[in-house]
């Protein structure tokens, strides 16, 4: 896709406002200035992006789930409520924080901060338009796998440095479901780099505008999984066991207080912004959306896919129960990581079918898409017949009343035994 | 190539800078006296639901977590062994997809195995 250079005024590009300037100062300055410029004109952007989110999404997320379960959510703060995120900020700023005398101190400074990083690192990867992302790297989705997995290392300082028992419970049990829901992430977005044979997230986009189809249609079990994996990996509410209140209080970051709390808070909305914003550029076309990226702009585009699955990750959230430990594990190991080899398995055959036999995109992927279909209901009704039974998850149930020894009958025989000596 | 991941620095120490204004701001607003920093003996206690903790932080751990981390490190480095596959499928053609799909197999294998051992059950 060779699109002409955009106008600076041109908003459906906004690359095009960062090369005028950096054009403007390689005329004075040296070249090294202008690439710099141009890496803090994107990181500028970014965050432009996330700071303002951030405070929306708090009061987004507090109302939709106060609607969910019939709640009314903030509405004091400012017009409908909108305020309350400011005001929580400032509140949280001014609140004392306090710091255990036990802690490990510079270990115990340090997540807080650090835990942000992947969360906006990554965003560096993501492409907003054609041609607008801080840095288009050639193995993007390795880049996003690497980082994502610095998360764990950050959430083991916090529980190890506070010197807690629930704090450190709760980072054992963040760190063995993060990574192992890390496989199935990881799987499901190899079987879509077999399937259009590039790393480059901007890649995956185009290859869905080249062939007119969002990878949603054609891979719905890695769509599953890479939705649900994330919420894992997140921590949020269908596996939010870290935060089990009624078990370990709050967690991996149970001592932190004041505004240390309050960014352990912000970092899970900004992780879940992020991942709203992948899943839909990997599965849901990113900027692209059959043509009409041409007319409107197409981070407005992104933005708005990235909304509609951050509304999902909340409609899971107000839906789903928590889930016990060991059936987190359980699914994740017994049914998402056979699925992911055999999606994987069935993208790399699809692609080299694609390619060997020279068929038609255009015919083969709609029969693709049925065939993935199939296989993924029936990875579903399989799981659901054998693995997951209720039989095997409850404990086996007393048998005392229909065994031969005890109960009723038992007494009655007995009795009848005595009566007849 | 190397100046995109030049960017990727520049985010980096945006990225740390970002987090820590709230926190700067906080710490600045104590040494204005705006907040309360009143320090005591029982404020700065380890915190065990009311009463004071007892034995070391460092306890005992289920075995599965190490059982589980092993078994990550294995498929993680499996996989990652795939991605070159992934790119280079074009030009493997179909030797490399049979390659591919025994080597995807033995992992399935692995898996069965890990399954048959119990290792997958988290009791």
């Amino acid at each position: 896709m060779n699109l002409p250079a955009a106008e600076w005024y041109d908003l459906r590009d906004l690359n095009g406002i960062s090369r005028l300037i950096t054009e403007w100062v390689a005329d004075w300055g040296p070249d090294w200035l202008a690439s710099i410029l141009t890496g803090v004109i994107g990181a500028l952007g970014v965050l432009a992006i996330i700071g303002p989110t951030l405070l929306i999404l708090i009061w987004l997320e507090r109302k939709v789930i106060a609607r969910m379960q019939a709640r009314i959510g903030p509405n004091r703060v400012g017009p409908v409520g909108l305020l309350q995120p400011v005001a929580d900020a400032v509140k949280l700023i001014l609140k004392e924080e306090l710091a255990p005398r036990a802690a490990d101190k510079w270990v115990f400074f340090l997540p807080p901060v650090l835990i942000f990083v992947p969360a906006i690192l990554i965003w560096g990867v993501l492409p907003f338009g054609p041609n607008m992302s801080v840095a288009d790297l050639e193995m993007g989705v390795l880049f996003l796998v690497a980082i994502s997995g610095v998360n764990v290392l950050v959430v083991f300082m916090a529980g190890w440095a506070q010197n807690n028992k629930y704090a450190l419970f709760g980072a054992m049990r963040v760190i063995a479901m993060s990574i192992s829901y890390e496989i199935p992430v990881v799987l499901s977005l190899l079987a879509l780099v077999f399937f259009t044979g590039t790393l480059s997230v901007n890649g995956i986009v185009l290859w869905q505008q080249a062939n007119d189809v969002v990878l949603f249609l054609i891979f719905p079990m890695s769509a599953l999984m890479f939705l649900f994996g994330s919420t894992a990996e997140l921590n949020r509410t269908p596996a939010d066991i870290s935060e089990a209140e009624s078990e370990i209080v709050a967690g991996y970051h149970t001592e932190y207080s004041g505004m240390r709390f309050g960014l352990f808070y912000a970092v899970e909305l900004a992780n879940t912004l992020a991942i709203s914003a992948f899943f839909a550029t990997f599965f849901l076309g990113g900027w692209w959306l059959w043509g009409l990226d041409q007319w409107v702009p197409s981070w407005l585009i992104l933005l708005a896919k990235t909304g509609l699955m951050y509304f999902v990750f909340i409609w899971l959230r107000g839906t789903l129960p928590r889930l016990r430990l060991d059936q987190l594990m359980s699914f994740c190991w017994k049914f998402f990581v056979p699925v992911g080899l055999v999606f994987l398995a069935v993208a790399a055959t699809q692609r080299t079918l694609l390619i060997e036999l020279g068929w038609d995109p255009a015919v083969a992927l709609p029969i693709y898409a049925v065939i993935n279909w199939g296989i993924a209901g029936a990875g579903v009704a399989i799981y659901a017949r054998t693995a997951a039974s209720p039989a095997q998850r409850l404990p086996s149930r007393p048998v005392m009343a229909r065994g031969r020894l005890g109960g009723l009958r038992a007494a009655r025989e007995l009795a009848d035994a005595g009566s007849g000596d | 190539m190397l100046e995109q991941y030049g960017h990727l620095g520049i985010l980096l120490i945006f990225a740390v800078i970002f987090p820590s204004l709230p926190l700067i701001a906080s710490w600045a607003t104590q040494h204005l006296k705006i907040r309360p920093r009143v320090p005591n003996v029982v404020k700065e206690d380890t915190y065990e639901c009311g009463v004071e903790t007892e034995g070391p932080t460092w306890v005992q751990f289920n075995f599965r977590y190490y059982l589980v981390a092993l078994i990550f490190v294995l498929f993680d480095v499996e996989v990652i062994f795939l991605f070159p596959l992934a790119l280079a499928l074009d030009s493997v053609a179909v030797f490399g997809l049979v390659a591919g799909l025994i080597f995807i197999g033995i992992l399935a294998l692995g898996l069965v195995y890990e399954w048959r051992k119990q290792a997958l059950e988290w009791v």
